[in-house]
């Protein structure tokens, strides 16, 4: 913001800068609400009985129709909670499980001289490239022979070995950037790197984690390919597959209780947007994310 | 800066000489057990979970394997069965279209928006938010199921046709002309986070430069042309060879808007929803994996030709 006011003194606007400007913003609001109209025009949607929605593109409510809510929430098997909480528990696995494993090789790679360093930091920085799908066959048949599948674990427990790469670079590069000096001061003190790593690097690693968190609570809550894969009872369905049965149990025709369960799954990453807005975009704008 | 650079510079080390070796090796040496001690969750992910698949599953793309009975040696049938597939034809032919054309659009559209959001302007974080938004719920169901709706045939875009007179009474989702297309737009429409990586980009130009050019009369048009492209030039090949990676593994959009046939008449057949219907639905998991390696080899055949072609267009500063 102290940058738009230096600016505008720096530079005294003329009336041909002023209706420049008057355009772009109309340019750019015209966009915009082009860019959420759907997103709007879906909340007001699960508010409309479903006869409604087949004919109403504006914006307007009548009055408000909540029945889509509660006859959404039991639609399936289990009312819609029960997937929520299945979500859940998936999503804070791996949370706990990522930023455990990747910090810790994040201070390997950052901070420790080892044999082969360069090798293995190759390696990790190739891996983010591999496509799921040529390691997805091989890991469910390993899943499988430890009678995995239609359990959580396939979902967690990779995260617990830092298999998302991503977040060890995006951790190395912050490690980076803190002052190898204070590392220094604390060997001087006495500290082994255990004490290092738990005492003065990760308490200044919260930006990082917090980036990681974020970003692992929106890309595991939105996951669908992996779920739909090795969740096989609906009682095990995660918010996305649930989401996608609704499309067979009601024979795709009430969309009302369709959107308002949407509307439902993306609550929570809506919020994770808004409360880490400052991180997603310092996180995705160093190392490029989805 | 990004995975991507890190990967260039690494290659870039230049050789280096005995004493500086035998000095390294002899700083290495005490901190080898602590860094293999906080590298061991990552090998053992590493090992189980991708080296360790990547060999079984390149030895299983040589094999029958449904699961149930032990995989049987084929040799190379699974790579002849492809050539006379021709569902794999189409799938190849869907995915190559929507990255031929999803990826350009959304990525001029990602840096037209982003140069227009230049530095200091007023508003630029809420625009920036309203922008990102739908990239960060693209990927989900919810917004899968959106798409179905809006494009169907009594969905929003019908709707609004109707209101401005026009008879418009085509599903597009349901239309084999159309419902690529709508996959498309729904890539496009996720312009946010390549956006969000060009204004970081844009950040990085010093103002001197367009100062001096607009004092020497440099229209804007030539002031994009020959500072903003140049020195944007990584930026763009990065957000390129990502977003190339990124769309040849699309899936969730296909599987829901289609549900998971990849119909209407294959036209939304994307190599993955192939791939997984072979896999998991039919337990060919031998002639998934050969399929797996030949979208292994088509990604980073892409991404080596991107590599190559940089040469000529990249600039980088240092």
């Amino acid at each position: 913001m102290t940058e738009t006011i230096a600016g505008e003194i720096d530079a005294p606007r003329t009336p041909a800068d002023h209706a420049r400007s008057l355009v772009k913003h109309a340019v750019l609001i015209a966009v915009s609400l082009l860019m959420i109209y759907p997103l709007l025009w879906m909340i007001v949607s699960s508010l409309r009985p479903t006869e409604v929605i087949f004919r109403a593109p504006g914006l307007w409510i009548n009055e408000l129709y909540l029945a889509n809510y509660s006859e959404g929430w039991f639609a399936l098997s289990q009312a819609f909670d029960w997937y929520l909480v299945n979500s859940l528990i998936v999503v804070s696995g791996a949370i706990i499980g990522n930023l455990i494993s990747c910090s810790l090789a994040a201070y390997a790679f950052a901070r420790l001289k080892f044999r082969l360093r360069g090798l293995w930091f190759a390696i990790m920085l190739m891996t983010i490239m591999i496509p799921i799908h040529v390691i997805v066959v091989p890991q469910y048949i390993l899943f499988n022979a430890f009678d995995m599948v239609n359990t959580f674990l396939p979902l967690v427990l990779p995260k617990f070995v830092a298999t998302d790469a991503f977040f060890v670079f995006l951790m190395v590069q912050f490690i980076r950037g803190i002052p190898r000096e204070l590392d220094e001061a604390a060997t001087i003190d006495g500290a082994g790197h255990l004490r290092i790593f738990g005492q003065v690097l990760i308490p200044l690693m919260i930006p990082a984690l917090a980036t990681t968190a974020i970003f692992t609570f929106i890309w595991t809550w939105s996951d669908f390919f992996t779920p739909l894969i090795y969740l096989t009872s609906p009682d095990m369905y995660t918010v996305p597959v649930a989401l996608r049965s609704f499309l067979d149990a009601t024979s795709g025709s009430n969309w009302g209780a369709m959107f308002a369960m949407s509307i439902v799954s993306l609550v929570p990453m809506f919020l994770a947007f808004l409360f880490g807005q400052k991180f997603l975009v310092k996180g995705i704008a160093t190392t490029g994310g989805k | 800066m990004s995975a991507i650079s890190e990967l260039s510079k690494l290659r870039r080390t230049g050789p280096v000489t005995p004493e500086e070796k035998a000095a390294r090796r002899k700083e290495t040496s005490h901190d080898n057990k602590a860094g293999y001690l906080f590298l061991l969750p990552w090998l053992v992910g590493l090992f189980v979970f991708t080296l360790g698949p990547i060999l079984a599953s390149f030895y299983l793309s040589l094999t029958d394997y449904s699961l149930i009975q032990a995989p049987n040696f084929l040799g190379l049938d699974n790579y002849e069965r492809m050539l006379t597939d021709d569902r794999l034809h189409q799938s190849l032919k869907v995915t190559l279209i929507y990255v031929g054309v999803g990826v350009p659009l959304q990525l001029a559209l990602a840096l037209g928006v982003a140069v227009l959001l230049n530095k200091g302007m007023r508003g630029l974080a809420f625009y920036r938010s309203v922008f990102y938004l739908p990239s960060m719920l693209g990927g989900s169901v919810a917004i899968a199921l959106l798409w179905r709706q809006i494009f169907g045939t009594t969905g929003l875009v019908n709707q609004v046709l109707q209101l401005l007179g026009l008879d418009a009474t085509t599903g597009y989702v349901s239309d084999p002309d159309y419902a690529l297309w709508t996959l498309i737009l729904l890539n496009v429409w996720t312009f946010g986070s390549p956006m969000v990586i060009f204004l970081a980009g844009l950040r990085q130009i010093p103002t001197m430069y367009y100062e001096a050019a607009a004092l020497d009369g440099a229209s804007r048009i030539s002031q994009f042309m020959r500072i903003t492209m140049p020195l944007l030039s990584p930026i763009i090949f990065f957000n390129l060879v990502l977003q190339i990676i990124n769309a040849f593994q699309a899936f969730t959009q296909a599987f829901v808007v289609s549900n998971g046939t990849g119909g209407p008449s294959d036209s939304t057949l994307f190599y993955t929803l192939y791939l997984y219907e072979q896999g998991f639905t039919r337990f060919d998991m031998g002639y998934a994996s050969a399929m797996a390696w030949l979208l292994l080899a088509i990604i980073a055949t892409f991404t080596a030709v991107n590599f190559l072609l940089a040469k000529f267009w990249v600039f980088y500063d240092d």
